[in-house]
């Protein structure tokens, strides 16, 4: 048995709850964030639920506004910050080392606080329900509606602190990454041999490192504006309300892409393996993704067509963001050059890859359509953007995490997912979506406004307001039956074997589930598609060594203390100053204690 | 092999006919949509009809491209779906379809951007010299109408002339809210600290709906209004009516009202020029209450039955509603009701 030296430095009847409380291993990481984002993407679905059905027929009494108000905020909050980034982050954390053939991040510990900050960021978001009042004044929390004069609640003190919270999580995960993409590849992985996918991870990483700040700053004026009565957004004492939505889609707009980059990896990962061929157009793909990346940081203005921007700049961000278009069909090209001439296995995961292409590009062209002001003088605020968003963060994002659950699956437990069940899941979801989201851009042209929660009948919105009700319970039923199958595949033997689907990246290479060392032997890469040139070539993989010396750093339980302190820090900005100096003492002893750990 | 022919000229007709079928359905449900009472898609002014040029060309490119990527993707499906003996291509791309498919979102892209600018240099454009300006002022949550060259002010209701520029000023007094009327203008914010501004000639004597299109706070859905197009003439009466002060009743149950209005400290927020106490500016004006097709910001129809729910309590029929609940009796209800109606 390969046994890492780390994990024997600590005693070996330490309960089952403290190992996973102070691991330091990326792939136990991986797990926390993938079941803490799942349960989190479980609750944003009930919100859309309790909005659905709000919205089923008009003048619905299911919700009032205040509640309504609250749930449209933080479903959007829950689904984007609690659900989608960590679900993107716990694939990141499992298969940046697999794939680049390395034994875990550069940061293990800066990794394992990471995700307890973001827990404690998760937790203190959704506990305002019960404290008070969730934020109610939309993700975007325009000014001065988000003033104390027009919010006085806590419900905005929430906002601005959770989302500090999660951002210095996100910041620190993104560094990470990053910084292990660049230094901790492979002998013979260059960055033009890096799987697709670790290319849109790091492409993510720098919008993340360059964008974070920017709502860093803008949540510290916020909360300043609201508890130390500075005025950067109240027009009465000279401030400006437009001010805050330049800044908030300086950051908001690259943090679409964030959403949406990890899937589009994904998707360049299970199409070539099931199609049984190389990728289309590797440097292509590569390239455009880089480019919308760049590109992401020029378009914000879009969200603003309709705030009086004047004729050049509405003129400008309208042709930087018809650009972006172009990279985007680039890699919609390439993935059906992918498809063509392939002989392709259509498994569960080939199926949510499949449907993601043909969705994502639903999403993308009405993108492009509103990209024109004068088409967006009618689209924004209209439930044809509703559309537009969820064919991209639904159709695009959630399909694509799908896509890579039923694909890793095997890697990640040893174990398949039943294809059965997960073909009625992908049917499900994709029905259910269509019906849910594809009616709203019909809603949107018969002029019903977005954040409404009621509406008179007789506008002619019944019918397709009722459709789409009744499609999301459908997502509903599809996600159900994706947890049944969880749960059930859970119980069964791992039966998978090292590289069930015939993948051609390094994660394939080692045993599934993975040791706590990743490889006994770090592969040698000399290829895109190591293992496919391997096997064309007739080379053998490295043969076991009979001792192994793996250096693994020990687990560390300093993360959860300086997450604790952290969460002091949140909770005192939201109650009193006292508990906030506290928790900067927890900060400081625990940077302390980071810093003279023993890493032996 | 599956890659020729019978059954690869069966997966393609496949492909085309269910790409066909839904795109189809898309254009039924379209035009059904586009004619409805709110729509965005049946302009009633020049400007909006240049936008609708627009939107047509990019509604035309845009169903094109995704026609074309279902199709495409349905086919693959169906050609390589994998078959026993079938070898699956060997290759990492091809730079003349590269190039290819990079030359044509290019194209496309090109494609809607040329009319998009132009019709941006106009909308955005400064309106023409003889327009008629408005003031259209968001409060939470309702809006008011001021005419500054004919002195009339008013809420809810916009009456304009046919065939005659209309130059909108938008302001706000609370937070952002959005001037929206689909049929008449693409909507511009109403940003407190700012003044922003649209312009269009309505072509059509006719009634348009309009409502706020920027999340405003609570009751940010009943945030309505309602667009009168009108012939000159009946444009010039409108405003001769609104021009008259109201006479403040002598008898009966609309002089109790007009006491009652005084008593209950409805002066202290609403406007009846010809009432001298009646001075307020938080609520809007009253002066030709009786004349208006909507109550409560729009939400409802300016009926006597939703006067007098309006009146016994609005926070219950308008979420949040700046006018309190001043417990008023039925007495006192019927009184006030008979002297708003009064006011025409
Ligand atoms: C505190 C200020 C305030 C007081 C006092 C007040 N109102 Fe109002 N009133 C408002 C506001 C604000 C609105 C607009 C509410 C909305 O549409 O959201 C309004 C709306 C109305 C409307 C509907 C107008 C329209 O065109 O939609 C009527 C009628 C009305 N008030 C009558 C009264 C009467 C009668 C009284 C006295 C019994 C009264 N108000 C007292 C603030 C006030
Ligand atoms: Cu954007
Ligand atoms: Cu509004």
């Amino acid at each position: 048995m390969a046994t890492a030296v780390g994990s024997l430095s600590q005693p070996e009847d330490r309960s089952k709850i403290w190992e996973w409380m102070t691991t330091v291993d990326h792939k136990k990481i991986a797990a926390l964030y993938g079941v803490t984002g799942f349960t989190f993407f479980l609750f944003a679905g009930i919100q859309a639920l309790l909005i659905r059905t709000q919205l089923a027929v008009p003048n619905g009494t299911v919700l009032d506004a205040d509640l309504y108000n609250q749930l449209f905020t933080t479903h959007a909050l829950t689904m984007i910050f609690l659900a989608i980034m960590p679900l993107g982050a716990s694939f990141f954390n499992y298969f940046i080392p697999l794939q680049i053939g390395a034994r875990d991040v550069a940061f293990p510990r800066l990794n394992a606080l990471g995700y307890w900050t973001f827990l404690v960021g998760g937790v203190m978001l959704t506990s305002s329900f019960f404290l008070g009042g969730a934020p109610d004044g939309g993700w975007f929390a325009y000014a001065p509606l988000t003033s104390t004069e027009y919010a006085p609640g806590k419900n905005l003190d929430f906002y601005t602190v959770s989302l500090l919270i999660l951002g210095i999580s996100s910041l620190m995960g993104a560094l990470n990454f990053a910084v292990t993409i660049i230094n901790m590849r492979a002998p013979g992985m260059l960055m033009m041999r890096l799987p697709v996918y670790m290319w849109m991870t790091l492409v993510v990483a720098f919008l993340l490192i360059l964008s974070l700040p920017i709502i860093t700053v803008a949540l510290i004026q916020l909360y300043f504006d609201r508890n130390f009565s500075t005025h950067f957004f109240s027009p009465e004492a000279g401030g400006d309300p437009i001010l805050w939505q330049h800044i908030f889609w300086l950051f908001g707009h690259p943090e679409v892409y964030v959403l949406i980059l990890p899937s589009m990896g994904i998707v360049s990962e299970v199409l070539p393996v099931m199609s049984r061929k190389p990728l289309f157009g590797y440097s292509a793909i590569v390239f455009a993704g880089a480019a919308i990346g760049v590109l992401g940081f020029a378009v914000w203005a879009h969200h603003m067509f309709t705030t009086g921007l004047g004729t050049v700049p509405l003129i400008v961000f309208s042709a930087s963001t018809m650009a972006i278009g172009v990279p985007t069909g680039i890699k919609i090209f390439n993935w059906l050059g992918t498809m063509w001439g392939g002989n392709i296995r259509f498994t569960t995961a080939t199926y949510f890859a499949v449907s993601f292409i043909a969705l994502f590009t639903i999403g993308g062209i009405s993108g492009v359509m509103h990209a024109s002001p004068a088409v967006d003088g009618q689209h924004q605020d209209s439930y044809f953007v509703v559309a537009h968003l969820h064919y991209v963060l639904f159709g695009g994002a959630i399909m694509g995490i799908f896509a890579g659950i039923f694909y890793w699956f095997p890697k990640m437990t040893g174990r398949f997912l039943d294809e059965r069940m997960g073909k009625f899941t992908f049917w499900a979801l994709f029905v259910g979506q269509n019906l849910t989201f594809f009616p709203m851009h019909f809603l949107g042209l018969a002029g019903m406004p977005r954040r409404i929660y009621t509406y008179d009948e007789g506008l002619g919105w019944e019918t397709w307001n009722l459709v789409a009700t009744g499609g999301s319970y459908i997502i509903a039923l599809g996600v159900l039956v994706f947890l049944i199958n969880f749960f059930k595949t859970m119980r069964q033997a791992p039966t998978a074997g090292d590289n069930p689907w015939d993948g051609g990246t390094l994660e394939w290479a080692t045993s599934s589930p993975p040791p706590e060392h990743n490889f006994d032997v770090v592969p040698e890469v000399r290829d895109r598609d190591p293992l496919w040139y391997n096997r064309d070539h007739g080379i053998a993989a490295a043969p076991k060594p009979e001792h192994l010396h793996i250096h693994l750093p020990p687990p560390s339980y300093i993360p959860l203390v300086v997450a604790m302190g952290v969460a002091l820090l949140g909770i005192g900005a939201l109650s009193h100053i006292g508990v906030s100096v506290l928790g900067v003492a927890v900060i400081v002893y625990g940077v302390w204690a980071w810093a003279l750990e023993p890493t032996e | 092999m599956g890659r020729s022919g019978p059954r690869r000229m069966i997966a393609i007709v496949l492909s085309l006919v269910i790409t066909a079928v839904t795109v189809w359905l898309m254009y039924i449900a379209f035009v059904d949509s586009a004619d409805t009472p709110q729509t965005t898609y049946q302009a009633m002014s020049d400007n909006a009809q240049l936008a609708q040029d627009v939107y047509t060309i990019i509604f035309i490119l845009a169903g094109a491209v995704m026609a074309g990527v279902i199709a495409l993707t349905l086919a693959f499906s169906f050609i390589y779906r994998e078959r026993p003996g079938q070898q699956a291509l060997q290759i990492h791309g091809n730079s003349k379809l590269e190039l290819l498919w990079t030359l044509l979102p290019v194209l496309i892209v090109a494609a809607m951007a040329v009319p998009t600018f132009n019709a941006i240099a106009v909308i955005t454009g400064d309106a023409p010299e003889d327009s008629l300006e408005v003031k259209a002022v968001g409060y939470q949550w309702w809006f008011q109408f001021q005419y500054p060259e004919l002195g009339v002010v008013t809420a809810s209701d916009l009456h304009l002339p046919v065939d005659r520029p209309i130059l909108v000023k938008l302001e706000s007094k609370d937070v952002i809210h959005s001037f929206w009327v689909p049929q008449l203008s693409g909507k511009v914010d109403m940003v407190p600290g700012h003044t922003n501004q649209l312009w269009f000639t309505p072509n059509t004597v006719g009634e348009f709906m309009g409502q706020c299109a920027e999340f405003c706070g609570l009751s940010h859905a009943n945030m309505r209004f309602r667009v009168f197009v009108h012939t000159q003439e009946d444009f010039d009466a409108w405003v001769q009516s609104q021009l008259a002060e109201a006479a403040t009743p002598e008898e009966g149950l609309a002089a109790a009202g007009a006491q009652q209005f005084t008593m209950s400290g409805c002066i202290g927020c609403h406007t009846v020029r010809g009432n001298a106490l009646a001075m307020g500016v938080i609520g809007p004006e009253l002066t030709h209450f009786g004349s208006r097709t909507r109550l409560a910001g729009g939400m409802v129809e300016n009926t006597e039955v939703e006067l007098r729910r309006w009146l016994k309590n609005p926070p219950a029929m308008k979420p949040g509603s700046i006018m309190p609940n001043l417990n008023l009796t039925d007495e006192q209800i019927d009184s006030l009701v008979a002297y708003l109606y009064s006011l025409q």
